[in-house]
């Protein structure tokens, strides 16, 4: 029988809130992070508003000379990282240190410190550019330096899957534990793209919301007034452990990782499939390898972008999975109320999944006020709801097709 | 205090987060100041725009403390 593995630490770090308790407390009074961009002057874009972190505590976190050294998302991911450690009450000494991984993933990695130095490259020349700019912006780096900083010698590694990443960041160290090759890892995904290049990309794919006089009501997931996602920012980490150590040393468990499922529509680089096949064959491989019975999983915290075809697709995919019990399936995305944090969202959605779990709470899908004919599930709809979480899915869907989800549940 | 010694200060203390007291004349990059190749490549950097001048990887390797930093400057300017 495979090692279990247990989640004992989170650590958000999002424009709702840092840290678990500010966090959960938005989370479910639905409050929204979404505002007028401040970060740059966004006046020229089709897409003005974002769920921007603002007045990050960032001496909290990295010294001054640190902040010269990283680019904004390794921030986050150290920020995640640290939150998560302390939340499990883990220092670097818990465990030997070789038995100690890290997977912090980003989708995008650090795209604020080439659009910099481009400028600089462009305006001074090449023997001005920063010594620091390729640690700065390459998306491993975050990893490299949790790993670092608390002297983690395990398994480490990164995944980059856009939207996906966080996910199988936590999904990948989940089978590390699992498989023996660590005891402990810390897993999760940062990203920091509320940039000139990368909004103005976005707003190029006419993927993004336009609702630029109504942030709050921005995103929308399901409803049909639904135009396209918020980006966001931030970081979701977890603190992951193997189940008799985490009982030994009397660790809080929040949740149980019971299964993971990884799969590629290997259809479109940018649109899911429209049967939703991909992503739910990916939920039935975590479903199967928990082996609780289907009847166990009753909340599902979905990738719900607020985009038309995903939540429509999406929909679709609840239903092939749960069949006649879809629509007695709570479903929410916390999306519309943190944005679209890309490679971070599967973190901090992960993060909610174990607090519903945990605390049998379940977060509404805020902004919902005009049903979609497309869209007919419980979308717990503006307001949260106290309910038994027996087991839940984190669904999330990557650009290039990657679909990756988690199953947690109580310990069994 | 020379011009030259004060503004390298400032550029010392930007770049690698220290206390203007810490940089002194004798204090070492790497030693004193906590600074790494990456550090030091960057406040070699940051000298040539500060003062027009050309450090060649040569020089600049000899380049250990703040005060060879202001004697160099000096004596190129």
């Amino acid at each position: 029988m495979s090692r279990r593995v247990v989640i004992t630490g989170l650590g958000p770090v999002t424009s709702i809130g840092i840290g678990v308790d500010k966090f959960w407390s938005s989370i479910l009074s639905g409050k929204s992070g979404i505002s007028r961009v401040k970060g740059y002057d966004a006046s020229r874009f089709d897409t003005q508003i974002a769920a921007e972190i603002h007045d990050f505590p960032v001496e909290k976190f990295v010294s001054k000379k640190e902040q010269k050294r990283m680019d904004r998302f390794c921030i986050f991911a150290l920020a995640g990282a640290q939150l998560a450690l302390e939340d499990a009450g883990m220092t670097s000494e818990t465990y030997p240190k070789d038995r100690v991984g890290v997977i912090v993933g980003s989708g995008i990695g650090g795209i604020g410190s080439i659009e910099t130095q481009h400028e600089i490259l462009r305006s001074k020349g090449p023997e001005r550019l920063n010594a620091f700019l390729i640690p700065m912006i390459i998306i491993n780096m975050g990893s490299g330096l949790v790993a670092i900083r608390y002297g983690f010698k395990g398994p480490n590694t990164s995944v980059a899957t856009a939207c996906a990443t966080g996910t199988h960041a936590i999904g990948d160290s989940f089978r590390i534990i699992q498989r023996g090759d660590a005891d402990a890892m810390i897993a999760g995904g940062a990203e920091a793209c509320i940039t000139p290049l990368a909004m103005g990309g976005f707003c190029a794919l006419h993927a993004m919301s336009r609702r630029n006089n109504e942030p709050e009501r921005a995103s929308r997931p399901f409803d049909k007034g639904r135009d396209g996602f918020v980006m966001g920012e931030g970081a979701g980490v977890v603190v992951l452990e193997e189940y008799e150590h985490a009982k030994n040393r009397g660790a809080r468990i929040y949740a149980e990782v019971v299964g993971y499922g990884m799969t590629c529509d290997a259809h479109h680089i940018t649109a899911p499939l429209d049967d939703g096949s991909g992503i739910a064959a990916a939920a039935e491989f975590a479903i199967r390898e928990s082996n609780l019975s289907i009847e166990f999983f009753n909340y599902v915290n979905a990738h719900g972008t607020s985009t038309h075809f995903n939540d429509k697709f999406e929909t679709v995919a609840i239903k092939k999975v749960f069949g006649d019990r879809a629509k007695k399936i709570m479903v929410s995305s916390t999306k519309s109320m943190t944005g679209h944090m890309i490679g971070a969202a599967g973190g901090v959605e992960t993060i909610v999944c174990a607090l519903s779990v945990s605390r049998n709470q379940v977060p509404p899908t805020t902004n919902y006020e005009e049903p979609d004919p497309d869209c007919d599930l419980d979308y717990v709809p503006n307001e949260a709801r106290e309910a038994e979480v027996t087991a839940a899915l984190n669904e999330n869907l990557g650009f290039g097709g990657h679909n990756a989800v988690l199953a947690l549940s109580k310990l069994k | 205090m020379s011009d030259t010694f004060q503004r390298i200060k400032e550029i010392v203390v930007e770049q690698l987060g220290v206390e203007e007291a810490q940089v002194t004349p004798e204090a070492s990059f790497i030693n004193d100041l906590g600074a790494d190749s990456l550090d030091q490549a960057n406040i070699v950097n940051a000298l040539e725009e500060a003062f027009d001048v050309e450090i060649p990887d040569s020089d600049a390797e000899k380049i250990a403390t703040v005060g060879q930093a202001v004697e160099f400057v000096d004596s190129h300017k």
